[in-house]
């Protein structure tokens, strides 16, 4: 029963902020809002502590939800260690965010509807993690799929927010097509579609279906987190207010792609051929995304592509079966992108909404606590020791240099490591041109209210102190957790360690050198011909444009002005035309006259009879 | 109690209440139609509560002998295929005469007597088990159509009405040849002849004459789902027809085509279902893509959502066509889900109609903000339609596609991109008219909702979330009558066709 409540508070708090919100005062909106995520965190906790041998799990079995023919599947819920990290996760940093909401939102016209929408989303991530069939777990899926729609088209009179919107839902729905497909395949072949019974399914299944499987529940990963290539909705997802995307484009909706992978981790760890397509994939997207972040001047979408780059490291760590070194990353990550999200948005609350770095700088001064969490976040992004990313990251790089060793391709992990160069030079870009670069004109930027610096504060000692949990040195109590439930032998003894460390580390070190010598004075740093074709996102949307939109829109067009209303209907119109002239030319036979009417019966019976007589006995 | 009869003639008992009343009374013309189809919903609601869901044959049966010597009967029932459809007709006639209430002025009493009399028509056709029976009610529905069409539409509403009737005729004439062929086939004196549906499905119709007597009954049901590319009469009944003929229109004709799927095009000539399964199964792909895509282009709203019929009733279809269990539930809960749906999308380009007189798409924008409370039942609506897990459309797309999957992935593939268009369309679509800067002309007269209007959607809000999260009092009660249906098909097929991964 606590695991439904878990689910069930935060949409209480949609339900109630929802349908009367606006007639509740604010602070009774902020209340409900944070109140039930926080009851939620407490409940998570609490169910959590059950979950002492890794094997363990709480179910509980609500209804039959479908039940047709043979096929049944049931509303349950699964917690295991693996959705208990998930749901910690998402109720901890989520109620830290609905806190900053109250201050972030304090001005907004529509404070309960936003509040409403948060808390929706709270609860449909909850029932994403914890599902117990994968069917559950899609309705999650696609709610929160849902709650970045309304959320990214919160201003839905600006026309770019609502076009932002619709771009996410459908390039997302392109995904879910082939999540729904995996769905269908695997339902069809092992008959189930409970978590628990997957080993049992999957052993059993041909390796061609699971490859195929696999890839098409991947193909649904690509689209929710934001992977090549499908990723190109959440750059334009930052049309929201900044704390939904700290929330939902960085710290848990876009990483549902990862946790699904580990969820379904007794089907991947069977298809090896998907494994190496999902780390090709994390790499590629992982370097792709982080040299656009490179030349963006809007802080936010900086830290879009930035997102869209570490969860291409987190697909790498699945693909190279290093699932508990990702879901550590995917934690990590959730405590240092949420923060630097976060320090963004107190920058645009301090002024009036600016997110074009080449207007802002010199924010040090003015937004000192600001600053300070927004270089804590930079300083574990960029995977400097003892920040929280430097352990998560390393970790996945060596996983990566490992399966390099065992027969896989070194490109992986030169990916990698290229990545987390690019990843400091362009996160110190950001930080000096917002803070440190001389300022231009403005009027007096102003500190951020308690209420949204107490949730960066306590993030910030999460990005600073959070890796230890990680850190072989420090026993690796998350890693110990996790190695346990994926049945992946400790890693530790077989890893490369300190030699490789000492390199990721100086490549950050380096990168981040980079970056002050080159944005120090604000010189505007033109890359030439590269830096073109960086800024034009490797003409990737350009090519979507000329190759999927422009035709589809001229094929709708040609369907509907051409095929339908002169091609079919032009048909049905014809016959119709027909059988008029027809009528028109039948009516001259009606003369009135009853003498044609004898010559017509006198030729009729003539012709008759002679076939008759023709046609011999 | 021979409860089926009086619920079919309920309406029309009403009806001759309304012929009593002074045609000046506009508000008692509304009230005793409206009251007249609730009772008719209570009564429907009896029965669905009562309905054994553990029976596949026909329920609270009542049988007479109408036509002795022509072997005709009054022969009534309902089972699991035609309970869902009765309750659909039941739940949304009272809400199409409730949007006329306020919205159609002239010849009310006119208008309500055509509503009672079509409803009794339309749950005649869906219970009657003799074919004769089955013809006069099916024809029936056409006239109350004609008139609604014709007097209460828009500008080209006699184009449109004549369309929709000789277009819808045609295909019923040659549904009357094979209905009276097979009489003749029933036996070999007049004496042992019969109309009746059920021994009709145990008697072997020889291979020619079975595909010749499938394509006529197929012919009359595919114009009335429509199935591509005999769908143009759609778009322009339903743009010239008045939002309560448009709603009915879509919720509960189009169905009587995909009812008639399986209640009579299936049982009655399996072996000929079989063969040409696949080619009503393409053809509904087509429609599907098809209907999407056209759906995107247009600008006139209510035609946007009548081609958005023809892309879901491809699906219906498909699943109709599966012939798996799964597949045949979700079709005929995809048709309820339609019904709610799509019904609920022509009430509010009602709604908006009202206030703007226009269907253009580009004289609306930022409607959300000047109509708060439309904007979330909008909403709704739209992602209903668009089948979003949590709402019923996504159990009956589900289903379908799961069923099809089981025999023909590749199907289930072509099918389910028909997802990604619905998202494509649909979300163009509450864009352009509720989001964005205000664009509506006239803002004083965009008031929100009324209570009336109010009423309208709350019905349909609470089944769409019912269905979607709960949908297993529904399947339950259809799942025996369509699992019998499906054994007597997929008995005559040779053994190896079936997909079987």
């Amino acid at each position: 029963m606590a695991l439904v409540l878990i689910v069930v508070l935060p949409l209480a708090g949609w339900l109630v902020n929802g349908m009367a919100g606006g007639r509740l005062p604010r602070p009774l909106v902020s209340v409900i809002g944070c109140g039930t995520v926080a009851a939620s965190f407490v409940a998570s906790a609490m169910a959590a502590r059950h979950l002492a041998v890794p094997s363990d799990a709480l179910t509980a079995t609500l209804f039959t939800w479908i039940a047709a023919g043979d096929f049944t599947v049931s509303a349950g819920l699964l917690m295991d260690r693996l959705s208990a990290l998930m749901a910690l996760v998402v109720t901890g940093v989520g109620f830290l965010i609905h806190v900053y909401s109250i201050g972030y939102m304090a001005d907004d016209s529509a404070y309960s509807r936003y509040f409403a929408y948060l808390n929706l989303f709270v609860g449909s991530m909850l029932l994403l993690v914890l599902g117990g069939n994968l069917l559950v777990l899609f309705v999650g899926w696609e709610l929160v799929g849902l709650c970045s729609y309304l959320l990214i088209g919160f201003w839905f009179d600006r026309e770019r927010a609502a076009n932002a919107g619709r771009k996410a839902f459908v390039v997302n729905r392109i995904g879910d097509a082939g999540f729904l497909l995996g769905i269908l395949l695997l339902a069809t072949t092992t008959g189930t579609l409970q978590f628990d019974r997957l080993a049992d399914a999957a052993g059993a299944m041909a390796p061609g279906l699971l490859t195929a499987t696999t890839l098409l529940l991947f193909m649904g990963a690509t689209g929710k987190s934001a992977q090549l290539p499908l990723y190109v909705w959440l750059p334009d997802a930052m049309e929201g207010p900044t704390p939904v995307s700290a929330l939902i484009h960085a710290a848990t909706m876009v990483t549902a792609g990862v946790y699904m992978i580990a969820r379904l981790h007794p089907l991947f760890l069977r298809a090896d051929f998907t494994l190496s397509v999902v780390a090709a994939v994390g790499a590629a997207t992982a370097f792709f995304a982080a040299t656009i972040a490179l030349v963006e001047w809007d802080l936010k979408r900086v830290l879009a592509y930035s997102t869209i780059s570490q969860l291409g490291y987190m697909f790498l760590a699945m693909g190279v079966l290093a699932m508990p070194a990702g879901v550590f990353h995917l934690t990590m990550h959730a405590f240092f992108k949420a923060l630097l999200f976060l320090a963004a948005g107190s920058v645009m609350h301090a002024t009036h909404g600016v997110v074009d770095m080449r207007r802002l700088g010199g924010l040090a001064g003015p937004l000192r606590w600001t600053a300070l969490g927004f270089a804590i976040g930079a300083l574990a992004l960029a995977g400097i020791p003892p920040f929280a990313g430097f352990f998560s990251k390393d970790l996945i790089l060596e996983h990566a240099y490992a399966a390099a060793q065992h027969g896989g391709s070194v490109a992986l992990w030169l990916a990698g490591l290229l990545t987390a160069y690019v990843t400091a030079v362009y996160i110190t870009r950001a930080a000096v041109l917002t803070f440190f670069a001389p300022a231009g004109q403005r009027d007096h930027p102003h500190e951020a209210p308690a209420s949204m610096g107490g949730p960066m504060a306590i993030l910030a000692l999460l990005s600073f102190g959070g890796g230890w949990v990680g850190a072989h040195a420090a026993g690796a109590p998350l890693l110990r957790v996790l190695d346990r439930f994926f049945a992946i032998e400790p890693a530790a003894e077989t890893l490369p360690g300190a030699p490789l460390t000492a390199i990721s580390v100086a490549v950050g070190v380096f990168g981040i050198i980079t970056g002050l010598l080159l944005y120090r004075r604000r010189r505007e740093v033109t890359l030439g011909a590269l830096g073109a074709f960086l800024a034009r996102q490797w003409y990737v949307e350009a090519l979507y444009d000329a190759a999927v939109v422009t035709p589809a829109k001229r094929l709708a067009r040609f369907a509907a002005d051409v095929v339908e209303t002169r091609g079919i209907d032009g048909a049905v119109n014809g016959i119709a035309g027909l059988v008029g002239q027809a009528g028109v030319a039948m009516r001259r036979v009606q003369t009135g006259y009853v003498r044609n009417y004898a010559a017509a019966i006198l030729a009729g019976t003539i012709l008759i009879l002679s076939y008759w007589l023709l046609r011999g006995p | 109690m021979p409860v089926l009869s009086i619920l079919i003639f309920l309406p029309v008992a009403a009806a001759i209440v309304v012929v009593c009343i002074d045609r000046r009374k506009t508000d008692a013309l509304y009230g005793v139609g409206l009251a007249g189809t609730l009772a008719v919903l209570a009564l429907s609601a009896v029965v669905f509560f009562r309905f054994d869901p553990n029976q596949a044959a026909l329920q609270f049966v009542q049988r007479t002998a109408w036509i002795p010597s022509a072997g005709v009967s009054y022969y009534v029932g309902v089972d699991g295929i035609s309970l869902p459809l009765m309750m659909l007709t039941t739940v949304i006639m009272p809400l199409a005469l409730l949007s006329a209430w306020g919205s159609i002025a002239d010849r009310v009493k006119e208008f309500v007597l055509s509503m009672l009399v079509l409803e009794t028509a339309l749950l005649g056709t869906f219970l009657s088990a003799d074919l004769v029976l089955f013809y006069v009610f099916w024809e029936a529905v056409l006239i109350p159509m004609y008139f609604i069409i014709g007097l209460w539409g828009g500008p080209r509403r006699s184009y449109a009405a004549i369309k929709f009737i000789l277009y819808t005729m045609a295909g019923s004439a040659l549904m009357l040849v094979a209905i009276i062929t097979l009489y003749l086939h029933s036996g070999a004196q007049p004496g042992e002849r019969t109309f009746d549906l059920i021994r009709l499905g145990r008697l072997p119709v020889a291979m020619p004459l079975q595909a010749w007597l499938f394509g006529a009954f197929a012919l009359a049901f595919a114009i009335k789902v429509p199935v591509w590319p005999l769908h143009t009469w759609l778009p322009d009944a339903h743009v010239e027809a008045p939002t309560a003929g448009s709603v009915v229109l879509a919720a509960v004709l189009l169905k009587m085509g995909t009812y008639g799927f399986l209640r009579f095009l299936l049982p009655l000539f399996p072996q000929a279902a079989l063969q040409f399964a696949p080619l009503l199964s393409v053809l509904a792909i087509v429609g599907i893509l098809y209907g999407g895509i056209v759906s995107w282009a247009q600008p006139d709203v209510k035609r946007l959502v009548a081609m958005s019929s023809v892309s879901h009733l491809g699906l219906v279809t498909l699943g109709a066509f599966a012939l798996t269990v799964p597949a045949v539930q979700g079709s005929l809960l995809q048709m309820v889900n339609h019904g709610i749906s799509t019904g609920g999308l022509f009430l509010i380009v009602g709604v908006l109609y009202d206030r703007t007189h226009s269907r253009q798409l580009d004289d609306y924008g930022g409607v959300a903000a000047l109509m708060p409370r439309l904007a979330p039942i909008a909403l709704i609506v739209v992602l209903s339609s668009l089948a979003l897990p949590g709402t019923n459309g996504f159990v009956g797309e589900f289903l379908i596609l799961l069923g099809t999957f089981q025999t023909n992935p590749a199907y289930a593939a072509l099918a389910s991109s028909g997802v990604i268009l619905s998202a494509v369309y649909l979300l163009w679509m509450y864009q352009r008219v509720m989001q964005g800067p205000v664009a509506v002309k006239e803002r004083a007269r965009m008031t929100d909702l009324t209570r009336r209007e109010q009423w309208l959607f709350i019905p349909l809000i609470a089944l769409i979330f019912w269905i979607g999260v709960y949908p297993s009092p529904l399947l339950r009660r259809s799942e025996a009558s369509v699992r019998a249906l499906v054994e007597q098909v997929t008995s005559h097929q040779s053994p190896v066709t079936s997909y079987r991964p």
